[in-house]
């Protein structure tokens, strides 16, 4: 495998796009991260679509047919929520493996208004439904109860949970792309609307439309494109292996483990490295946990870090400058190529007022419920 | 052509690996399956073994009618037709299978429920059908 570089990256707003459809959003993405990169389309030389909701529908080609029909492979990527980081590590994958120079990952969600409740009856008779029968397979009462876990081994708090909300809302005030801008304090998430117990309104990342893009290269001729490339030390992707309850409630911890022990192997770092983090907040409950899966805490410490304000950006290790899922946004098809966006905006020194200073070195994380977790590690050079 | 005689309205299991003994005097029960070779116990039926791969058939299990809350949520916001708030849960049970299920016999407030707390299965009739039949669910509920 050869060295890779990340040339041009792109996200728009997210937000509530009614009147664009799926390719329409992606291709605005897509245009910006190619003027990011300063290369035209025709340099591009494979696609990498994510796209979760539209998965039958070619949204890949379907975005060529707007910004440019090169005849170059196109793949099109479904993996829940880490559809987007998947996309971007098929391009990653393309160019390390030496088949490609340059690839194109375009990430891209319409969500409507069907939020992240999911589940629902299906096809058949709805008596068979189980849902609120047999518990919940609904995405914050899972990730819900994946905070419960923490909190019946740690002790771990309410008021930690709700501190991951206080700090993402805080960061997102100053990350233009974010669907909501708006800051919250503790007593506010903690007596906004009960969704799922524990988490509160404002521990659910709201639902949103979106889409960001990314342009990688191999090293070798990133230089001819960029005075920044951003080198790819690390893209990993796992799936959940066999655990206790794994079947039942959906073990988000093992597949992190795996994956950023692959990661920090990969790039010959350990987690004592990383400047920022952008990782995947779906849920107030999950963030906590992912200190621990990613090593940036001893176990049973993640309330303690944020307590402590380690993770705000100020902090050792700022997790989620962007504002996170919370604020940003989870249009699942576009939310891994966001994070990738996001890491290299700062370690470009790019960031604006939200900017980790002087970070060299920064980590993207996603997991897609079902289960499939990716992380991208990416460094300065 | 005649009208087919109506079907005798039966009792029906929400999931497969909820069983419903046809003698009634029987108590309806949760059925899994373990490995022959490595012990893992699954919910259900299996067609291999996730965790060695092993493609053996699985020995029959009936799984025991209590276990411990290992976690839960209440969920508030549901689907449409769901009534709101319940208890979702994780139940541990000793053959080292978990289950998602509602807990029952509880006001759904965080401070009637204890990690580890004994739960109880129960079986019982939850709807009707579109033909008619009984569909059968389970919770667990404090002992
Ligand atoms: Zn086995």
């Amino acid at each position: 495998m050869r060295d890779v570089a990340v040339i041009g990256v792109a996200m728009i707003k997210f937000g509530r796009y009614p009147e664009k459809t799926v390719p329409e959003l992606a291709a605005q993405a897509a245009i910006l991260a190619l003027k990011d990169a300063g290369i035209e389309m025709n340099q591009v030389e494979l696609v990498a679509s994510g796209n979760l909701y539209q998965s039958n529908a070619m949204v890949g080609q379907r975005i060529l047919q707007i910004i440019g029909q090169t005849g170059v492979p196109v793949i099109n990527v479904a993996n829940a929520c880490a559809t987007g980081s998947t996309a971007f590590r098929e391009a990653y994958m393309s160019v390390a493996s030496g088949a490609y120079d340059v690839a194109m990952a375009i990430g891209s969600e319409q969500m409507g208004k069907m939020g992240l409740l999911g589940g629902g009856a299906g096809g058949g008779d709805p008596a068979y439904s189980t849902e609120g029968v047999l518990g919940s397979g609904l995405m914050p009462a899972v990730f819900g109860m994946a905070g419960v876990e923490h909190m019946r081994k740690y002790g771990t708090t309410l008021e930690q949970f709700a501190r991951v909300s206080v700090k993402n809302h805080k960061h997102s005030m100053h990350n233009p792309y974010s669907q909501y801008q708006t800051e919250v304090g503790l007593e506010e998430v903690l007596n906004a609307r009960m969704v799922g117990w524990p988490n509160t309104l404002y521990m659910c990342c709201p639902t949103g439309d979106g889409a960001a893009a990314a342009i990688v290269c191999s090293m070798e001729k990133a230089r001819q494109f960029t005075t920044k490339p951003i080198r790819v030390a690390a893209s990993v992707l796992t799936s959940d292996p066999w655990t206790q309850r794994d079947l039942t409630m959906p073990d988000i911890n093992t597949l992190t483990r795996n994956a950023a022990k692959e990661a920090y192997e990969k790039a010959g770092i350990g987690p004592q490295d990383i400047n920022l983090i952008e990782l995947h907040d779906c849920f107030a409950t999950a963030e906590l946990l992912h200190y621990e899966n990613l090593g940036i805490c001893a176990e049973g410490e993640a309330g303690r870090m944020i307590d402590e304000g380690v993770t705000a950006i100020g902090g050792k290790v700022p997790v989620n400058a962007s504002g996170g899922l919370l604020s940003k946004g989870h249009p699942l098809g576009a939310t891994g190529v966001a994070n990738v966006c996001e890491v290299v905006w700062h370690l470009r020194g790019e960031a604006g007022n939200r900017q980790v200073e002087g970070a060299k070195v920064g980590l993207a994380h996603v997991i897609g419920l079902g289960s499939a977790c990716t992380i991208q590690v990416l460094e300065k050079v | 052509m005649a009208d087919a005689p109506a079907a005798e309205k039966q009792q029906k299991a929400i999931v497969p690996f909820l069983k419903i003994p046809a003698n009634p005097a029987e108590k309806p029960y949760l059925q899994g399956s373990r490995c022959k070779k490595c012990g893992a116990t699954y919910l259900g039926s299996r067609m291999a073994c996730s965790k060695c791969f092993s493609t053996d058939a699985m020995d029959d299990v009936k799984l025991s009618d209590r276990g411990e809350l290992h976690v839960f949520s209440i969920v508030h916001q549901s689907v449409p037709g769901v009534p709101t708030p319940y208890v979702a849960a994780i139940v541990d049970l000793p053959e080292g299978v978990s289950v998602r299920c509602n807990i029952s016999g509880v006001e759904p407030d965080p401070k009637n429920l204890k990690f580890g707390m004994p739960v109880q299965f129960v079986a019982e009739k939850i709807r009707t059908d579109r033909e008619g039949n009984d569909v059968i669910a389970f919770s667990f509920k404090p002992v």
